[in-house]
C-alpha cells in the first residue's frame, strides 16, 4: 500500500511540475476576482451571463465578432438561459442575409434562433480600415486564448492608465497596464453608467467588465457547467471501484506469499 | 511460454482450436508466468494499452466531425466543442489523453532503465518499443497541428523546417514534405492522413512488443531469469489482471482530474487563435512531451549539428542493450548506477524545464550542460561503469532467501568455476 501511494503522488507531482514548468512565463500581478465558474463545483453566474450578454451587444459587438455563437444557444442549458420567448426576440432584432429565393435573389429578413450572432464587420479587411489597422479580434474562445484567461481580459478592461511619463504613444495607441507591451489600439470602454442594468445592478466599470467576462467565459466554454457536473460523477464512480477494485486484489493476492 | 498443452473442453472449442488455435492463445495469456514481486512500475505497459485504445477509439470519433482544411479546420473544431453531443469531452479526453499516454510512456521507459529490462534476452522487446516511442512522437506533432491554431502552425513550421538542415537535399525534403513551398493545405491533409494511420502501426507493433516480451517474460525487480512456472510466479490471470486493473483505476482518476477540471492546461493558449502565417507568436514551443529534445536541439549553435544531435539523443537508446555493459540488471544491486540513474532522470527533467524557456543566457547554458551530460551518461559512463562497478551479491530466487545468484546462469557457472 505505501508502494501505491508513493506511485501515485509521484504521478501527480510530476503532472503538477509539468504544469508549472509549461505555464511559467511572463505574468504582472493580474486583476482576479471570485469567478463563479471556477473550482470543482463552478457554474455560471445567470445574471452575470445576462447582463454580460447586455454589456456585449450594447458596447463590444460593434466592433468585437462572436463567430462560434448562435442565438439558440442564448436559451440553452447551462448559458445565460434566456427563455425561448426571449432569444427569438433577441435574435429577431438582427438582420441577416439569405437566399437564394425562387426568384433567385438574396434578401434580408429578422435573424433565427438557428443564425449565427451578427458579425460586425463584412471581412477582416473592413473591420481593419474601421480600427485604425487593428483587427478586433473575435470574441468567442478569447478567454482560451490568452494565457492568464478571465483574469486577464478582466484586467486589460480596467487597465487604462495614462502613460509613464516620457512614453509616447502615436495617435489612436493606448496605454493600458495589463496589455501585452502595455500598448493597446482599443480605447477605453467603460465608463459609469454605459448600459443600463434591467435589474437595477448598478453598472460600474468593474461590474460590466465582470459580467461580459463571465459572458466570455461561457461562450469559449459553453459545456463548462455540463463538465463539472459529469467530472465530479466520475470522479466519485472511480473512487468507489477502485476501493472495492483495491479490495479483490488484496483478497485474491492472499492467496500468495507476496506483497501487494 | 506455458508448457502444459491446452485442450479445449467443448467439441465445437476443440474444432476451432485445431483450425486456429485462438483458445490456445487466450489460455497462454491467462496462464502466462508472471514473476510474482513486480511492483506498481509494472502496471504501465497495462496502462499503456488503455491510452492507446483510448486515443484511437476517441480518435475515430474526433474523424468524423473534424474537417482537415485550412479554412475549416479551426471551425471543426469549435463545431466538436459545441455542437457534437459531448464532443468536449471526446476532444478533452483526446487532446490530455496524448499527454497521459506520455506520461505513461515515460514512467514506463524509465522502470525498464532502472530495472535493466533492455538487457539480454530483451533487446528486441527493447527495439521495438523505441520504434512504437517514435511513432508516438511523430503521431503526436501531426495530431498538434490538426486544430490549425497558431502553435499548430508554427510548430509544424519550425519542426518541418528541421530538415532543411540536410545538405544539398535540404529544401527538397522540406518542399516534399510541405506538398509545397510552405506549411499549407496539403500539409494539413497529409498530416490528418497520417495521424489517422500511424496509431495502427503502433497498435501492430504493440502486439509484437508484448509477443516477443512473452518470449523471455517479465523481467522483474531483482532482475533475476526465474524458472517458469514455479514458485516465484503467479498466473497472469487473475493475479496480474486485478492489481494492472487496479493501478488503471489510479490512473484514471488523474487522468480526469485534468479532463474534466483542468483540459487545457497542458495545452498552450495561442492554439486557441487561428493560425496566421501572417503574425509569429512571441514564443513557439511544443508540446511539453517533446521539451528535452527541443531543448537538446537548440543547444547547439550549428542548425545541422542541432539537428544530428536531437536524432542522435533517440538512436543512443535504441542501441542501449549494447552501450551498458553490465551484466547485472536490476539497480538494486548497482549502488553506483543507482546514483547515475537518478541523476539522469534529473538531467532530463531539466532538458524539459529548459526546453519551455527561452534559448538565451543562463537558460542556455544550463540546456548545454544537461545536453553533455546526456551523451555522455549514455556513451562513457555506462560502457565503462558496467565493467568497473562493483556490485551486490544477486539473490537465486524470489521467495527463496538464497544469495549468490546471477541474471545470467553462465556467469554462476564461472563463479563456481573460478
Amino acid at each position: 500500500m505505501k508502494n501505491i501511494i508513493k506511485l501515485f503522488f509521484l504521478i501527480f507531482l510530476s503532472s503538477i511540475f509539468l504544469t508549472k514548468a509549461y505555464s511559467a512565463g511572463e505574468k504582472t500581478d493580474l486583476l482576479t476576482i471570485d469567478w463563479s465558474f471556477k473550482g470543482f463545483f463552478g457554474k455560471f453566474d445567470r445574471g452575470s451571463l445576462q447582463r454580460g450578454y447586455q454589456v456585449y451587444t450594447e458596447v463590444c459587438a460593434s466592433c468585437h465578432s462572436m463567430k462560434y455563437l448562435s442565438y439558440r444557444n442564448l436559451a440553452e442549458e447551462g448559458g445565460p438561459e434566456f427563455t425561448q420567448e426571449q432569444a427569438k426576440a433577441i435574435a429577431s432584432n438582427f438582420e441577416v442575409e439569405d437566399g437564394p429565393n425562387s426568384d433567385g435573389e438574396m434578401f434580408t429578413r429578422p435573424a433565427k434562433l438557428s443564425d449565427k450572432f451578427v458579425l460586425p464587420y463584412a471581412n477582416v479587411e473592413e473591420a481593419k480600415v474601421s480600427n485604425g489597422g487593428a483587427y478586433p479580434p473575435d470574441m468567442s474562445v478569447l478567454v482560451k486564448a490568452r494565457s492568464g484567461g478571465a483574469d486577464y481580459i478582466y484586467s486589460v478592461l480596467l487597465g487604462y492608465e495614462d502613460p509613464p511619463e516620457g512614453m509616447i504613444l502615436d495617435d489612436g495607441v493606448y496605454y493600458n497596464k495589463y496589455m501585452y507591451g502595455n500598448k493597446i489600439k482599443m480605447p477605453k470602454q467603460l465608463y459609469d453608467d454605459l448600459v443600463t442594468y434591467n435589474d437595477g445592478t448598478l453598472a460600474t466599470p468593474e461590474q460590466m467588465a465582470k459580467d461580459v467576462v463571465t459572458f466570455m467565459a461561457w461562450s469559449a466554454e459553453p459545456h463548462l457547467e455540463a463538465r463539472h457536473k459529469i467530472g465530479f460523477r466520475a470522479l466519485i464512480y472511480l473512487f468507489i471501484i477502485t476501493i472495492l477494485v483495491y479490495f479483490s486484489m488484496k483478497k485474491i493476492w492472499s492467496r500468495v506469499e507476496s506483497e501487494v | 511460454m506455458s508448457d502444459h498443452n491446452y485442450v479445449p473442453s467443448s467439441k465445437l472449442g476443440k474444432w476451432f482450436n485445431d483450425r486456429l488455435p485462438l483458445l490456445t492463445l487466450a489460455d497462454h495469456l491467462k496462464e502466462y508466468p508472471t514473476p510474482k514481486n513486480l511492483n506498481y512500475w509494472w502496471t504501465f505497459g497495462g496502462i499503456l494499452t488503455f491510452c492507446l485504445m483510448t486515443q484511437i477509439i476517441t480518435g475515430i470519433v474526433l474523424g468524423m466531425h473534424y474537417i482537415a482544411h485550412v479554412d475549416l479546420a479551426f471551425d471543426s473544431v469549435e463545431h466538436i466543442m459545441r455542437d457534437v453531443n459531448y464532443g468536449w469531452l471526446i476532444r478533452y479526453v483526446h487532446a490530455n489523453g496524448a499527454s497521459m499516454f506520455f506520461l505513461a510512456v515515460y514512467i514506463h521507459i524509465f522502470r525498464s532503465l532502472y530495472y535493466g529490462s533492455y538487457k539480454s534476452p530483451r533487446e528486441v522487446i527493447w527495439i521495438i518499443g523505441m520504434i512504437i516511442y517514435l511513432l508516438m512522437m511523430m503521431t503526436a506533432f501531426m495530431g498538434y497541428v490538426l486544430p490549425w491554431g497558431q502553435m499548430s502552425f508554427w510548430g509544424a513550421t519550425v519542426i518541418t523546417n528541421l530538415f532543411s538542415a540536410v545538405p544539398f537535399f535540404g529544401e527538397g525534403i522540406t518542399n516534399w514534405l510541405w506538398g509545397g513551398y510552405s506549411v499549407d493545405n496539403p500539409t494539413l491533409t497529409r498530416f490528418f492522413s497520417l495521424h489517422y494511420l500511424l496509431p495502427f502501426m503502433i497498435l501492430g507493433l504493440v502486439v509484437l512488443h508484448i509477443w516477443a516480451l512473452h518470449v523471455p517474460g517479465n523481467n522483474n525487480p531483482i532482475g533475476i531469469d526465474l524458472k517458469k512456472p514455479s514458485k516465484d510466479t503467479v498466473p497472469f490471470h487473475p493475479y496480474i489482471v486485478i492489481k494492472d486493473l487496479f493501478a488503471l483505476l489510479l490512473f484514471l482518476i488523474v487522468f480526469a482530474f485534468f479532463v474534466f477540471y483542468s483540459p487545457n492546461i497542458l495545452g498552450h493558449s495561442d492554439n486557441y487563435i487561428e493560425a496566421n502565417p501572417l503574425v509569429t507568436p512571441a514564443h513557439i514551443v511544443p508540446e511539453w512531451y517533446l521539451l528535452p529534445f527541443y531543448a537538446i536541439l537548440r543547444s547547439i549553435p550549428d542548425k545541422l549539428l542541432g539537428v544530428i544531435a536531437m536524432f542522435a539523443s533517440i538512436f543512443i537508446l535504441v542501441i542501449l542493450p549494447w552501450l551498458d555493459t553490465s551484466k547485472i540488471r536490476s539497480a538494486i544491486f548497482r549502488p553506483i548506477y543507482k546514483q547515475l540513474y537518478w541523476i539522469l532522470v534529473l538531467d532530463v527533467l531539466i532538458l524539459g524545464y529548459m526546453g519551455a524557456m527561452p534559448a538565451e543566457g543562463t537558460y542556455l547554458l544550463i540546456a548545454r550542460v544537461a545536453t553533455f551530460y546526456y551523451f555522455i551518461h549514455f556513451l562513457v559512463i555506462l560502457p565503462l561503469l558496467g565493467k568497473r562497478e562493483k556490485t551486490l551479491t544477486v539473490p537465486l530466487s524470489i521467495t527463496e532467501p538464497v544469495l549468490g545468484g546471477s541474471p545470467n546462469p553462465q556467469m554462476v557457472k564461472k563463479r563456481e568455476l573460478g
